[in-house]
């Protein structure tokens, strides 16, 4: 049975393009489920479609003593969401480093829940936006601390770059913890390029259009530095930038 | 070569400079010295193209070129280095990279072509190695976690690889210890003292100019120059100090 079409009233639908979606819901209505075996380790990047509206919904379970990381680029033309519900077992890792990078009416959103259920469990969750135009990008991150998980240590960290006064960024981090010890730092900043770094660069000879693109690379690289193969993503970034820059 | 005729400029509509007159012929290296609070940095930035820094009277020229007319880089490609007296930090983006994207703009713009990653590797490590720096440093993200020595060291490793006409350097000798000193020093002279090739040296000290030995030396009081003279000036502001030599 297909799941009922979401509404802007549920809160993890409150910035999504549900006309986008409409068309595809059938295909993307079931999250796929990943499971990291205890002691595995799972490293995925992943790469845009290219198709305008690409949603990745997954189920990630983490077992004991488990890592996984996720590296992935949401840059769809009209809708991109990557959904992620992460459950930690005990000892067991989950890295996030995402970028929604966006230009025109699109709309790109990184949407997490991240279930801390066992004993000393560690996430961390990096995200940077780059909005030019009338672009929406969206953080929506929960971290749930299950009673009993104690020793949690959870970090959300959350930057938006708007070069485009009619570009949106939403960014909401957001706690629900039952343990007493526990660590989950969380920070969120929206902004724009410092006009000194700007300067910086075009005295040394780069025109405005090059010395912009080259301080979005910088601030959306280094998600990608602890990658194994960084390459593919790196490159799909740098792309993505150049068309946000335009 | 720069020809700076009465001068004035205001920042945030507040006037800074006011008529300064200044002419530096090729082949030669100026001094500007000055309290706190007279318009050195701001003379600096208004050469440079520093936006909010407004240029109400007067004119720059550079090689013959109204030099205000031109965009930020493109008197960067006209050969216009600024050496930053506080020199900003770029997380996430290496100096190579910066360095690279720098100097192939320049060419660029001149019609030259580009350097491969190769090439300009090659050249930042010689310059790197020539003011006495680790070349590992260029990898390292723009200015991030460097003291204030290296800072400025890594200012005259980018005039190295940049090899501009012209050079206007903002209290490079801050931050300086007395080895540093003499290596910026001899690197100022290495890569700038040459007859088609001007500097124009900020300071509050009377020291690197004794490395570098200026061919004139001039006050700047109040937004104008009130003074010029030679080496024997700086020796002589060293020991009076500022209120004097106004006098």
């Amino acid at each position: 049975m297909t799941a009922p079409f979401p509404t802007h009233k549920q809160e993890e639908w409150r910035y999504a393009d549900l006309d986008a979606l409409k068309p595809v819901w059938e295909q993307f209505a079931e999250p796929m489920t990943l499971t990291v075996g205890p002691g595995e380790r799972l490293e995925e990047i992943w790469l845009p479609s290219g198709d305008d509206v690409q949603l990745r919904r997954v189920r990630l379970a983490i077992g004991e003593a488990a890592k996984a990381r996720i590296f992935t680029l949401n840059t769809a033309a009209v809708y991109g969401r990557i959904e992620l519900e992460v459950s930690l077992k005990e000892g067991a890792e989950f890295e996030l480093y995402g970028a929604n990078i966006g230009t025109g009416l699109s709309t790109n959103e990184i949407i997490t829940n991240v279930k801390h259920i066992g004993v000393g469990g560690r996430s961390r969750q990096v995200v940077r936006s780059v909005l030019n135009g009338k672009a929406v990008g969206s953080y929506l991150g929960k971290v749930e601390v299950a009673r009993g998980a104690q020793k949690t240590d959870a970090e959300q960290s959350v930057k938006a770059m708007l070069l485009d006064r009619g570009a949106t960024a939403n960014c909401k981090p957001e706690l629900e913890i039952y343990a007493d010890d526990v660590k989950c730092a969380h920070g969120a900043s929206v902004g724009e390029l410092d006009a000194m770094q700007l300067f910086y660069a075009e005295s040394r000879g780069m025109d405005p259009a090059t010395a912009r693109a080259l301080l979005l690379e910088g601030f959306v690289m280094g998600l990608w530095e602890t990658a194994t193969e960084p390459d593919a993503i790196a490159e799909a970034a740098r792309e993505a930038l150049r068309r946000a820059v335009g | 070569m720069l020809e700076i005729t009465n001068l004035h400029a205001t920042v945030a509509d507040k006037p800074i400079l006011n008529g300064v007159s200044l002419n530096v012929p090729a082949g030669e290296v100026h001094a500007i010295m000055g309290p706190n609070g007279s318009g050195k940095s701001t003379l600096a930035y208004v050469l440079a193209g520093r936006p909010g820094y407004e240029v109400s009277e007067g004119g720059a020229a550079f090689d013959g070129h109204d030099l205000l007319a031109m965009e930020p880089h493109e008197r960067a490609a006209a050969g216009l280095f600024l050496g930053f007296q506080y020199p900003v930090e770029i997380p996430g983006i290496s100096y190579l990279q910066f360095l690279r994207e720098s100097l192939n703009s320049q060419r660029r713009a001149r019609g030259e072509a580009e350097l491969s990653a190769g090439e300009f590797i090659k050249l930042a490590r010689e310059q790197a190695q020539l003011l006495d720096m680790d070349a590992e440093m260029l990898k390292r993200p723009v200015n991030v976690g460097f003291s204030g020595g290296e800072k400025k060291r890594a200012e005259m490793v980018q005039m190295g690889i940049l090899a501009p006409k012209f050079a206007i350097l903002d209290e490079t000798d801050s931050g300086l210890d007395i080895d540093a000193l003499r290596i910026v020093g001899d690197g100022i002279n290495r890569i700038m003292r040459a007859p088609d090739k001007g500097v124009l040296l900020i300071t509050h000290y009377e020291r690197l100019l004794e490395h570098v030995r200026p061919d004139r030396v001039h006050v700047l009081q109040a937004g104008r120059i009130t003074r010029s003279g030679d080496i024997d000036l700086a020796r002589e502001l060293e020991s009076t100090g500022y209120a004097e030599a106004a006098a």
